[in-house]
């Protein structure tokens, strides 16, 4: 029901970014989303893409700290309000969200979130049939 | 090992006694040879006769790394240039380098302080050992390589610099021994780690760590990644060199050479001896050299001389671990800070390499300390990864450095490899103060 996400401590200073998107384009790995967290001295960049675990091990070759999150990514309606009717269904059932990003994939509106309730979210996810993309989808589409 | 129980083992009143009789002699020899010491002792009123055994050193003046910087370069050499054979010049940050010149029987004494030494931490013949301290001005290189050849094992004079290769030599040759600096000896785990050369194939046993101050939490962090036994080697290129002192197996205090350098510790305020045991600034008097003798130089090293006698048999007084320099001593709102115990508090927490830089200032004529650590690549996990969860780690470390140091500090926590890794005496301090 989750897709991994890559996380990745970089320096707030010139050309990380880029050093990191260099090493993504030398091993053929095409990004989907992505989305930085970022604090004076440091960000937390956050990528969605093409073989994840693959992804992982190269950028750790290359000597950065990274890791594989856990992230659900659910398919939203795509009309004012579609989100919102999401997270109620999550808030209300006391899932906390750590952090939340979107993204259009298709023409379709995704919502991306992390939570440290994940069986919570996973159980509402079920029993509310909310529409969510898997690694699988997510592959076929690039 | 033992290599010279005759000195290193010798009753307390026998070398009470030599060491009176070398100080007299070497009062006489620097009255005669060197102006500087002249005026020093006719300005106090002081001849050679007034030294007669060890404990009239506390009469004689003392020297200062200022009095040898002024004095640059031969000023305080003692010896007529034809008899030196080998000149050192010591890593000065500010004005003038040091220059030590060692005639033969310098260099002989030196090479056998290293060989008694490297003993002491059971280096023989069967070894194959490599020096990584650097070859040139710095005396470590030379100083260590003939204490190795003296005990007879094969020295492999690495050097600093081209630590991949070094690794693989290690590797592909079986060393079984290492000197450098502690933390060059991090900095090779770290090159060997991201060679893919792993502990079982690899033959160290021994090393011999010195050059720069380090704690038990580092040696046990080398040792652990190793797989040797580190042993701490004391030395000063103002005295001699690498192997003023060192450990035995009992890894509790490094032993003077003390038939060669007689050790004090003074208040480094008021100047007086301090009683045995307490912690102040070391001084040394070097009894037998022959180039460039000085009388009570003042190291800054701040330690104690150890009480007791070593289980391992030898008798020359034991020095313990420096503390930390009365001159890299930090000052930060009133309180004495050393980096050492930074370090200290940055080796307990796993997440952490063991590299740290202390950046302090003066904001709004308030010190500020802070501290940045480098996170280890290994432990950024997707528990880390939001700035929240960072924050968390930044405090607990910010926590332990202020029930450590007694003031707070701001933590900042670096990617992998973004501190710079020394290859000589760690830098460790950005002081943008200007109190001077």
């Amino acid at each position: 029901m989750t897709i991994s996400q890559l996380s990745i401590f970089i320096e707030n200073r010139t050309g990380t970014l880029l050093k990191v998107l260099d090493l993504m384009k030398q091993s053929k790995i095409q990004m989907i989303a992505c989305t930085i967290a970022e604090t004076a001295e440091y960000g937390i960049f956050r990528i969605i893409c093409s073989e994840p675990q693959r992804a992982c091990t190269e950028l750790k070759q290359a000597g950065l700290a990274v890791a594989i999150s856990d992230v659900f990514a659910l398919e939203l309606d795509n009309q004012p309000g579609g989100a919102a009717d999401v997270v109620r269904f999550l808030g209300d059932a006391g899932v906390d969200i750590t952090y939340m990003y979107a993204f259009l994939l298709g023409g379709r509106g995704i919502l991306v979130f992390r939570t440290d309730e994940g069986d919570l979210a996973r159980k509402v996810i079920a029993d509310n049939n909310l529409p969510y993309i898997t690694e699988k989808e997510l592959a076929g589409t690039v | 090992m033992i290599w010279n129980p005759t000195k290193e083992c010798m009753s307390r009143d026998q070398m009470r006694e030599l060491q009176g009789k070398r100080l007299h002699k070497i009062v006489e020899y620097v009255y005669h040879n060197v102006p500087f010491y002249r005026n020093k002792l006719q300005e106090m009123d002081l001849t050679p006769a007034d030294i007669r055994s060890i404990d009239d050193i506390v009469k004689l003046p003392f020297t200062t790394k200022k009095d040898l910087r002024d004095n640059y370069p031969f000023g305080l050499q003692a010896a007529p240039q034809s008899e030196i054979i080998r000149i050192h010049a010591s890593s000065g940050t500010t004005g003038n380098p040091t220059i030590v010149g060692y005639t033969r029987k310098d260099i002989s004494i030196w090479s056998e302080c290293m060989a008694r030494s490297l003993s002491s931490y059971g280096v023989g013949r069967d070894d194959i050992f490599s020096v990584s301290y650097g070859y040139g001005l710095f005396t470590g290189g030379l100083g260590a390589h003939n204490g190795v050849e003296m005990v007879g094992a094969s020295v492999v004079p690495a050097s600093t610099g081209n630590t991949e290769k070094h690794a693989r030599l290690i590797r592909d040759l079986g060393i079984t021994g290492i000197a450098c600096t502690p933390s060059y000896a991090l900095y090779l785990a770290e090159t060997m780690d991201r060679l893919g050369i792993t502990k079982d194939q690899i033959h160290l046993r021994v090393g011999a760590f010195g050059a720069e101050p380090w704690t038990e939490n580092m040696r046990t962090e080398i040792q652990e990644r190793l797989g040797l036994k580190g042993f701490n080697l004391y030395g000063l290129s103002e005295i001699m060199g690498p192997s003023v002192s060192y450990e035995c197996e009992c890894q509790d205090g490094s032993h003077i050479n003390e038939d060669h350098f007689f050790p004090e510790i003074i208040d480094p305020v008021t100047l007086e001896p301090l009683p045995a045991g307490q912690t102040g600034e070391l001084v040394f008097t070097t009894l037998t050299k022959e180039g460039m003798p000085v009388l009570r130089y003042r190291t800054r090293d701040l330690c104690s001389l150890l009480p007791g006698e070593c289980p391992c048999g030898r008798t020359n007084v034991r020095m313990s671990a420096i503390h930390g320099r009365s001159d890299d001593m930090l000052i930060i709102r009133g309180i004495n800070v050393f980096p050492s115990q930074v370090e200290s508090v940055v080796l307990t927490m796993k997440e952490f390499a063991p590299v740290y830089m202390l950046i302090v200032d003066r904001i709004n004529n308030l010190d500020t300390l802070m501290v940045q650590v480098e996170l280890r690549q290994e432990y950024f996990t997707a528990t880390l990864d939001s700035p929240v969860a960072i924050a968390e780690l930044e405090k607990q470390l910010a926590a332990k450095l202020r029930s450590v140091l007694s003031i707070s500090a701001k933590v900042q926590i670096k990617a992998p490899g973004t501190i710079e890794r020394s290859q000589g005496k760690s830098a460790h301090v950005i002081d943008k103060r200007k109190l001077y």
